[in-house]
């Protein structure tokens, strides 16, 4: 049976209406079913981060004049990033960094990671981000006038800062 | 080993459920889940067989780590492609892998600790999914837990970090701290009142995510949601911790307070609610597991409530897992098995379980 609207697709929905004891029949296929409003279809439509994640890849990779690069280490490139919505390896961070970043400022905004640091990332590695965390609070601390806990910041960063020196000069020493 | 893999797959209530958590009568459990990879070795959803094969390998060693760091559990490491679908299926429904994990099964690994509280998949979305649960609303020591596995298998593998981005993983959503905290709550009342949308709403506005836990959307299958954080990035993982905890709090107070409410204006319906989804499930002969679901929410409100007494709270908790398809199937000591048979099966698990008591007349 073909559809009362369209009259080329087969009809896959049949609806019986009983409306003030008047009984209409309406044979439809699913576009004209939709359109027309009448039934809701669970069209099993599933949108998910990852399909949002792709969909900015591409939006990027439009944008992006950079000729093809791949990474050495995994060999995806930017395109393969829009097709899957992931990135291939750690290394992919550094070679797409200018292109991933407009990215993860709109998945994370301007943050910077505060959290855990692995045991094996060295000292330096955790100097250097006590650091950034410290210069967070003295931003805080100045927005709220606390000038008393700014110095007490400001110095303690100093003495971070000087013992990063020191790492430094030890591992260069080496 | 054999053993441990038949209890895995056997027995219905987790051992890390049998003790009662704290905010026992409205959450069920909290989880901890850490992304981690390693340096140098393509993603699993762009890595070849071989290197696949050599994260297995790798983490192998580790084992024995986690064995050695804690002499009162044991830990076993499944390959998931020597694993019937069935099993692969219960591990999914007991919520210890994921689809995803166990869609291509080959060169895919669980690293599982005997009481199921911690597990690691291996080579998922990411290399290494170090997830633990525990009981009620114990979102820090689950966060403990991780971060101890963590350590443990970061000691030999060492994993890719970033000092702006955190650690590396495969979806950039997950940077930074690669941490997901989430916890199960029953929550008919609210339900009840409607006022589901307005909790996600709220939730929504605050970095955090309420899902159905079966089925989706709002219309939760058994009135089971999770919430969870979304962001990962820019919070360290107490903050994250506490933020979910404290949303949680939250909708454990107002599910407490749509109780009250539901209680003084209607409590007689809601008896009548409770005592009608008993009796279907005291009596069906054959039940869908969405069906079931539903009807054991209530009764397990019942119990909350006072309106039923002679059946224990963990009836739910129990219940909500064995009624799952493939666990029915399994206990029927039957691979495939028609949707019919497995409604009937379901229907007689249930009436076994929750028959016997005076009130039961």
């Amino acid at each position: 049976m073909l559809c009362n609207e369209c009259g080329s697709n087969t009809a896959c929905v049949h609806m019986i209406k009983v409306l003030n004891g008047v009984k209409t029949e309406q044979h439809l296929c699913e576009a004209c079913a939709s359109s027309a409003g009448e039934v809701c279809f669970s069209t099993g439509i599933h949108f998910s981060v990852n399909d949002l994640v792709k969909a900015m890849f591409s939006q990027e990779l439009r944008a992006s004049t950079a000729p093809g690069v791949t990474c050495p280490n995994c060999g995806m490139d930017f395109a393969d990033f829009s097709r899957s919505g992931k990135i291939g390896c750690n290394v992919c961070y550094e070679v797409f960094h200018e292109q991933l970043e407009p990215i993860l400022r709109r998945v994370h905004g301007t943050s910077c990671h505060t959290g855990k640091v692995p045991l094996k990332a060295g000292n330096a590695v955790r100097l250097r981000m006590k650091v950034k965390g410290l210069r967070q609070d003295l931003d805080k601390s100045v927005q709220c006038e606390d000038y008393e806990n700014a110095a007490k910041i400001r110095d303690n960063i100093r003495v971070l800062e000087k013992e990063l020196q020191d790492e430094g000069a030890e591992s260069n020493g080496q | 080993m054999g053993n441990n893999k038949q209890t895995l797959f056997d027995c219905h209530v987790p051992l890390w459920m049998e003790q009662a958590g704290p905010e026992g009568d409205i959450v069920l459990s909290s989880r901890i889940r850490l992304a981690r990879n390693l340096n140098g070795v393509p993603f699993p959803e762009q890595a070849d067989a071989e290197q696949l094969q050599q994260i297995n390998n790798r983490v192998s060693f580790s084992v024995k780590d986690l064995a050695d760091s804690n002499e009162s559990h044991q830990y076993q490491m499944l390959d998931m492609a020597s694993l019937t679908e069935q099993e692969r299926r219960i591990l999914v429904e007991k919520h210890l892998t994921s689809l995803k994990h166990v869609h291509i099964p080959e060169n895919r690994s669980l690293i599982i600790r005997d009481d199921t509280a911690v597990s690691i998949m291996v080579n998922e979305e990411d290399h290494f999914r170090i997830q633990s649960l525990t009981a009620g609303l114990n979102l820090r020591s689950a966060w403990k837990m991780a971060d101890e596995t963590d350590n443990l298998l970061e000691s030999r593998l060492g994993f890719a970090f970033n000092e702006d981005l955190g650690y590396l993983t495969s979806c950039p959503t997950n940077l930074g701290t690669g941490l997901r905290a989430s916890v199960m709550m029953h929550l008919p009342g609210l339900v009840l009142l409607s006022q589901m949308h307005r909790i996600i709403e709220v939730s929504t506005q605050l970095g955090m995510a309420v899902r159905g836990f079966y089925g989706e959307g709002t219309e939760a299958y058994g009135n089971v949601f999770q919430v969870s954080n979304q962001q990962t990035l820019g919070f360290n993982e107490m903050e994250i911790v506490n933020n979910v905890l404290g949303l949680a709090r939250q909708v454990v107070e107002q599910e407490r307070s749509a109780r009250r409410i539901l209680m003084s204006d209607s409590g007689e319906e809601l008896a009548d609610r409770v005592w009608r989804a008993y009796g279907i499930l005291r009596h069906a002969r054959s039940i869908s597991g969405q069906e079931a679901l539903g009807l054991l929410s209530a009764v397990r409100l019942g119990i909350d409530m006072g309106v039923i007494s002679h059946l224990s709270p963990d009836v739910f908790a129990e219940l909500i897992i064995a009624t799952r398809s493939c666990i029915v199937a399994r206990m029927a000591q039957s691979g495939k098995m028609e949707k019919t048979e497995r409604n009937r099966l379901r229907a007689n698990l249930i009436r076994e379980r929750i028959k016997g008591g005076n009130n039961d007349v």
